[in-house]
């Protein structure tokens, strides 16, 4: 029997009723071992640029504000600095400090909400059950500015469409303060933790040759000593106003990823606080220039969102909706550097490497391996993870003595 | 030396117009004929980043815009081929200098209908495998619901 066909395919989603983008990922494995995998995308494709082309420039806000639910003003914020770009517009201070404030809390609700899965992932549920009960407190500080846990609908060409109030900034302040100590819990844990050192170093390596190639962005490429960020690089909004620093660690394996996301919670928080200081010094009430018109031609935006950079460009030829919007999601380029950094690991790793790159994480859970010469069912999504959670637990208790 | 200048000197005559929107916007128009070879110094002697590629479907051809990051600068560098050729448009793929240029060659493919010449994996990314042939739900007046 040839060596190509000896190899087990497990096909790792399309679907899952909790994910918000449907991925299939096949993996080719010899034995444990990973050896070669394709991914499908499309299962959610929902046209939203064509969508776009016939929808009033203001619409077209709320529109890409549903692209993503876990980073759901990522789109929105590029898509308004496209459109600000190509009109020319220069938006008032207080609404360049709301900005960054909305884009700060919702890195640091994603970066949560993708540290408990992971935490799940190597069986650390008390990880995940803490990471989620913090992130409520996030959500409580968006409920308390914007009136919505998600969606929040704080983007508008020209401005924001609220105002955060000078009487409730030291209620916000106050709410920041109780995220810190939920923060050093999960520091804590990762650098001290052995089980998630073993777990987690010197898996899933995507070196920084390989990350150029594959155009990677976010803690992707930060995490394999790729120094960009489009928020120091290309600033927009309030972020060249305040003071902080681009997390960069060098070994691209899943320890530095997480490490990044953890370390840019911290950076997120001083944004937050910089940017309360100088809501306080400024008027209150200007945050929206009531833009009406947008004249003809071309407008790029960016925004560094929780997982990276996100891309809008828009075309227009004077008349109230664009003639042309292409979205670029970070996802779309990093999803495809799993195929690399996914080889030659072990199937208990696959789930916690495929997760790394914080794409839309729940498809791991629908997984189902099946044996190629009988095309049978041997094993589900929770089977899969369960062999990751046997691994930690291994790790843990040591080797058996017989 | 400034990325622009250098820009200038490595393709002199292939630059057929040259636009600077804001300092950190660039907008360059080339032949589609030129797009391997720049991109080839672009992304390995300059190490600019390739953000994606826009295609857009126009009155007199398709319009592929190709965005490249300094993220040094800040600057996004955009780089405009047209295809003139409605009925049978082709371009020579980048997805060899790039890997990252894979997956949206074939969302351009699939969407507009320009074919891709030399691409290694041509194939469906976002529709389904069965898709219609000569159906390009991008293209202008197309992807229309019928009643």
């Amino acid at each position: 029997m040839n060596e190509e066909k000896k190899r087990t395919v497990i096909p790792i989603g399309p679907y899952h009723p909790l994910q918000e983008e449907a991925e299939f990922f096949k993996l080719y494995v010899e034995g444990e071992k990973v050896v070669d995998m394709d991914i499908e995308i499309g299962y959610n494709h929902r046209g939203i640029e064509k969508l776009s082309e016939s929808l009033h420039w203001d619409q077209s806000a709320f529109l890409v504000e549903r692209i993503c639910g876990i980073c759901s003003t990522s789109h929105p914020f590029a898509y308004v600095n496209a459109v600000e770009d190509l009109a020319g517009i220069e938006i008032p201070i207080r609404a360049k400090y709301i900005r960054s404030v909305i884009g700060e809390l919702e890195r640091i609700q994603s970066h949560m909400l993708w540290l408990g899965l992971a935490g799940h992932f190597i069986g650390y549920n008390t990880v995940w059950m803490w990471s989620w009960k913090y992130r409520e407190l996030v959500n409580d500080i968006f409920e308390f500015i914007t009136g919505n846990r998600m969606h929040y609908a704080m983007m508008k060409i020209g401005g924001v469409r609220r105002d955060i109030e000078k009487k409730d900034i030291p209620q916000i302040e106050k709410m920041c303060n109780d995220l810190i100590p939920a923060i050093d819990l999960f520091k804590g844990a990762v650098t001290d933790d052995p089980v998630i050192h073993a777990r987690t170093k010197g898996v899933g390596i995507l070196p920084k040759d390989v990350a150029i190639d594959y155009c990677v962005v976010g803690p992707t490429a930060r995490a394999s000593g790729i120094d960009i960020d489009i928020r120091r690089d290309d600033p927009y909004s309030a972020y060249n106003l305040v003071d902080w620093k681009v997390i960069v660690t060098k070994n691209g394996d899943v320890f530095d990823k997480v490490a990044v996301r953890i370390l840019e919670m911290y950076e997120s928080i001083k944004i937050i606080r910089g940017c309360l200081e100088g809501l306080k010094k400024e008027p209150e009430g200007n945050f929206d220039l009531n833009v009406k018109e947008i004249p003809a031609g071309e407008g790029i935006g960016r925004h560094e969102a929780p997982r990276g950079e996100v891309y809008h460009y828009v075309r227009s030829d004077g008349t109230n909706r664009p003639v042309r919007h292409k979205i670029r999601a970070p996802s779309y380029v990093n999803v495809p550097s799993d195929q690399y950094a996914v080889k030659g690991y072990t199937v208990s790793d696959a789930a916690l490497v495929l997760a790394a790159v914080d794409p839309c994480y729940c498809c791991t859970e629908r997984v189902a391996v099946i044996d190629k010469e009988k095309n049978k069912k041997i094993m589900n999504g929770f089977d899969l993870i369960k062999l990751s959670q046997e691994k930690t637990a291994k790790i843990k208790n040591g080797p058996k003595i017989l | 030396m400034e990325i622009i200048d250098e820009i200038k000197n490595k393709f002199g005559s292939k630059i057929k117009k040259f636009e600077e929107k804001n300092p950190r916007r660039i907008y360059i128009d080339i032949l589609p004929s030129d797009i391997v070879e720049i991109t080839k110094t672009l992304f390995v002697e300059l190490k600019l980043r390739f953000i994606i590629a826009t295609g857009i479907d126009r009155r007199d051809g398709f319009e592929i815009l190709y965005h490249f990051a300094e993220d040094k600068t800040g600057k996004v560098i955009t780089f405009r081929v047209l295809i003139t050729d409605k009925e049978k448009p082709e371009i020579e793929t980048i997805s060899k200098v790039i890997k990252g240029a894979e997956w949206i060659e074939r969302e351009m493919w699939e969407l507009l209908g320009i074919n891709f010449k030399g691409h290694p994996n041509l194939k469906h990314l976002l529709l389904r495998d069965d898709w219609p042939s000569c159906n390009y739900p991008l293209r202008q007046g197309q992807g229309k619901r019928e009643e």
